[in-house]
């Protein structure tokens, strides 16, 4: 009734800039990180009567979980920063393990694919996965730059082929008896460590080098970009190769922790990578997104999925429940984009 | 306090509402958005049957408040009268049921359906099985355009329809509701002469239906030949409205700057040196022929003709964005092959293109990412890595330079002014000292004083040396600024003028020939 809160408004001084530096964006999700893990921890004395978090199997079970599926964010974020997708690196992950591991058997193993080529040092089945998955990523950025077709519809053509890569590879049959070079990477932390590395390569990258300015610029006016004198086709070859590299890296990985590799590896992998981006702050519409929000975003996911087998939350409802998540990710990041724009 | 949309339309319709004074008035409204404050305290008032143009510098509130009667935004305080009766407008399609009208500088359409289509959408009219009735649709809008006097097909798709064309089925599109209020945002800015006069023609046909039309324009010519009444906001605040038979153009210019422009164009006369660029029977299938020209250190080229004219095309092409068919493009005497702009700008080129929006700004990015990333190309890299504090630190001098209006470097750019998003890409361009530079339209939808600061800066660069090619379709600008005019028409150029020779009249029977 009275005037007095109006005034009280109009009286507002005009905000100077110092006031209107902002938080990191990874602050809010990294917030969210840690209010999930604490619903856990008090759920988990409610219903299990014990700690969630004070355990540190779990803790350890959850970071390796989560590790191969950050390599993969790693490239597949950088890939979304330029405005595209990468549905592929699952498939290209199954690809790459059975090849890989294909020259990584050893002697003892009885029906080796390769019978002339066993007990080869760890260099080479790493370096033939990596060269596969960089080749599945280099003719996804061909496709894309001169053919101009959407990246949906390049991905969604390697994602079939290359899975079709895994399983023809072998007629079906599991690749195993790996020598234990090889299956050293999927050892202990070390998954972890590489996980690590991955992402603190691209994190400076993506910030302090030319390759990192000229992605986000791709991302958010590529007409402008190219005007701007920008070889988008160079350089978007360049961005999917490293998320296929990337994948077949995740694939070697894959590989050596189980120390055997099968065609269906992988399945759905890029889902998570995608979920894990978007999560982490990424935006699907390009030119926003960090390595740090991505790494964030797929601890995020491992907890979840932790969490809910800690609670003995049905396997069925878990995917339910994340995928309403993976939703609800995009809805704050177009709210998000609305908010900027008024 | 105020009467909600559908109260309204039931007092309207009983017929109790006497005639008002006003047609459409907004009283005392103010708007705040986050750090400024849009509009402060202004009133605006439209009569029956009137054209009023609002006027006003980039940034002077404009935008918001036709954003307000066209019911986008909603005002903090304030009120808007519509026919005397106060009404809140919630979303523009409420404002479009009560009358009022708004068409855009982008314009909404949908391209892949029909012109009728489109004009009827969410009122197709339907057949006894409840599907849609295309004949009957196409014979109301068949009517329609009769009674505007437009000659479209009204079953052409809108993706092949130009853009003065697909203005008119806005027009029409806005007429079919009734409307009483016309809300129009620089109608003109893509259209040709011979447009233009059709607008016009169409608007004094509504307005003579006693509609009252908004009409927001940069141009000067347009307010004295369309506009009755005009009013002149400056900085949030409402400066005044006059009848615009009343004032002259200094007058109007004085209002909007609240200071004197003594010099709009301050082009110096400086020495002219040798042949930079010199481009030999160019063409590009379908678009351009046989455009030759030389452009010497320090010379101002102008490149005047209609849009559609290939003006544009000419300088993509020389750019690399679009590389030629046939001809040849000689840099210092030497030719050059130039396929994509990447080259070009190794070449010491630059191309400031004709759409911030499209094909300038990296919108979501900040002020330094914006003007950092031509120059990336060769310099201030280091094994891939980005010299961060000393890019900073060219970004910083440029934007001091050029009076760029931001808080910090790392605002984003879509948060600034027209004005000062041109300023960016500018300084894009000069961060990589180019010894040719392509203006395509500097100073197209940019206020009076960033304007005259954009031409003494064109002016400083000539000075240095810098061959500048400058395309306007803004005749004062091309005459003001150009050492030499050429002129284009329908893909070919039609001819030179000197400085000296050149006038208005010259010009246009050239671009028109």
């Amino acid at each position: 009734m009275t005037s007095e809160p109006v005034t009280a408004k109009t009286t507002t001084p005009t905000l100077t800039p110092k006031s209107r530096r902002r938080l990191p964006p990874e602050v809010n999700i990294l917030l969210v990180l840690v209010g999930i893990a604490l619903i856990f921890e008090i759920l988990g004395w409610i219903f299990a009567g014990q700690s969630f978090l004070m355990n540190f199997q779990r803790l350890r079970i959850i970071i390796l979980q989560v590790s191969v599926i950050g390599i993969i964010a790693v490239g597949v974020t950088q890939v979304i920063i330029t405005g595209g997708v990468d549905l592929s690196s699952g498939s290209v992950v199954g690809m790459t393990a059975m090849i890989a591991a294909s020259f990584a058997q050893s002697s003892t193993w009885a029906r080796p694919v390769y019978p002339a080529l066993t007990d080869l040092p760890f260099f080479i089945p790493i370096g033939v996965g990596l060269g596969i998955g960089l080749l599945a990523g280099i003719v996804n950025g061909w496709l894309i730059a001169y053919t101009k077709i959407p990246p949906f519809i390049a991905t969604l053509g390697m994602m079939v082929s290359a899975r079709g890569v895994a399983k023809w590879y072998t007629k079906g049959q599991p690749v195993s008896g790996l020598t234990d070079q090889f299956n050293f990477i999927g050892t202990g932390i070390w998954p972890v460590v590489v996980f690590l590395l991955v992402a603190l390569i691209f994190h400076v990258a993506l910030r302090y080098t030319r390759y990192g300015k000229f992605t986000y610029a791709i991302g958010a006016n590529a007409q402008a970009a190219r005007v701007s004198g920008i070889d988008i086709e160079k350089h978007l070859i360049k961005v999917y190769a490293i998320a296929g590299l990337l994948a077949g890296l995740a694939g070697i990985v894959t590989a050596a922790r189980a120390q055997t590799a099968q065609a269906g590896m992988g399945v759905t992998y890029e889902l998570d990578a995608i979920a894990a981006a978007v999560i982490g702050g990424t935006s699907l519409t390009g030119g926003v997104g960090r390595i740090t929000g991505t790494v964030i975003g797929a601890i995020i996911l491992g907890v979840m999925i932790s969490g809910f087998t800690f609670l003995r939350v049905d396997a069925y409802y878990q995917e339910i429940i994340k995928g309403v998540i993976i939703v609800a990710a995009v809805i704050v990041d177009v709210y998000r984009q609305k908010k900027r724009k008024v | 306090m105020s009467v909600s949309p559908s109260t309204m339309a039931a007092v309207r319709a009983s017929g109790a509402v006497p005639q008002a004074e006003y047609l459409l008035n907004a009283e005392n409204v103010r708007k705040e958005f986050p750090g400024v404050l849009a509009l402060d305290n202004v009133q605006f008032r439209l009569k029956r049957g009137t054209v009023h143009a609002l006027m006003g510098e980039n940034g002077a509130g404009k935008s918001t408040l036709m954003k307000i009667l066209a019911g986008i935004y909603i005002p903090d305080q304030g009120e808007v009268y519509l026919k005397g009766l106060p009404i809140r407008l919630k979303s523009p399609l409420d404002a479009l049921e009560n009358g009022i009208a708004m068409i855009h500088q982008e314009l909404n359409l949908m391209p892949f359906m029909t012109v009728a289509e489109n004009i009827w959408i969410r009122r197709e009219p339907k057949n006894s099985f409840g599907f849609v009735d295309h004949g009957k649709m196409y014979e109301m809008t068949a009517e329609l355009f009769k009674r505007l006097n437009i000659s479209l097909d009204p079953e052409s798709q809108v993706r092949d329809l130009s853009v003065a064309n697909r203005q008119m089925v806005e027009i029409a599109k806005a007429v079919s509701y009734e409307s009483d209020v016309l809300i129009m945002d620089e109608p003109t800015s893509a259209l040709t002469e011979r447009e233009v006069e059709h607008l016009f023609q169409i608007i004094r046909d509504l307005r003579a239906q006693g509609i009252g039309i908004v009409y927001i324009t940069h141009k000067m010519n347009e307010l004295f030949e369309i506009a009755d009444e005009f009013s002149v906001f400056r900085d949030g605040r409402f400066i005044g409205t006059h009848a615009s038979t009343d004032v002259t153009r200094d007058d109007i210019i004085k209002m909007m700057v609240g200071r004197e422009i003594t010099q709009m164009f301050p082009k110096e006369i400086v020495p002219i040196g040798d042949v930079v660029l010199s481009v030999k029977d160019l063409s590009l299938k379908r678009v351009f022929r046989d455009v030759s020209f030389d452009v010497r250190a320090g010379e101002i080229l102008g490149i005047a003709g209609l849009v559609g004219s290939g003006r544009s095309n000419v300088a993509e092409t020389i750019f690399g964005v679009t590389p030629a068919t046939t001809g040849t493009i000689s840099i210092n005497g030497t030719p050059v092959k130039i396929n994509t702009p990447t080259q070009a700008i190794a070449h010491g080129m630059a191309f400031l293109t004709e759409d911030r929006k499209d094909t300038g700004c990296l919108l979501i990015l900040d002020v330094l990412e914006n003007m950092q990333i031509a120059v990336l190309q060769d310099r201030f890299v280091k094994y891939g890595f980005v010299a961060e504090k000393q890019i900073a630190k060219a970004c910083k001098t440029m934007s001091d330079t050029l009076r760029i209006k931001t808080p910090n470097l790392q605002e984003t750019v879509e948060n600034l002014s027209g004005g000062n998003q041109q300023k960016v890409l500018i300084g894009r361009w000069l961060l990589t000292n180019p010894k040719i530079l392509i203006l395509d339209e500097p100073t197209r939808g940019i206020d009076v004083g960033a304007k005259a600061e954009i031409h003494r800066l064109i002016s400083q660069l000539a000075k240095t040396g810098v061959a500048v090619i400058m395309i306007s379709s803004e005749m004062p600008e091309v005459l003001g600024m150009s050492d030499r005019i050429m002129v284009m028409h329908e893909g070919r150029v039609t001819g030179f003028l000197d400085r000296e020779e050149a006038t208005q009249v010259k010009v246009m029977e050239l671009a028109s020939k």
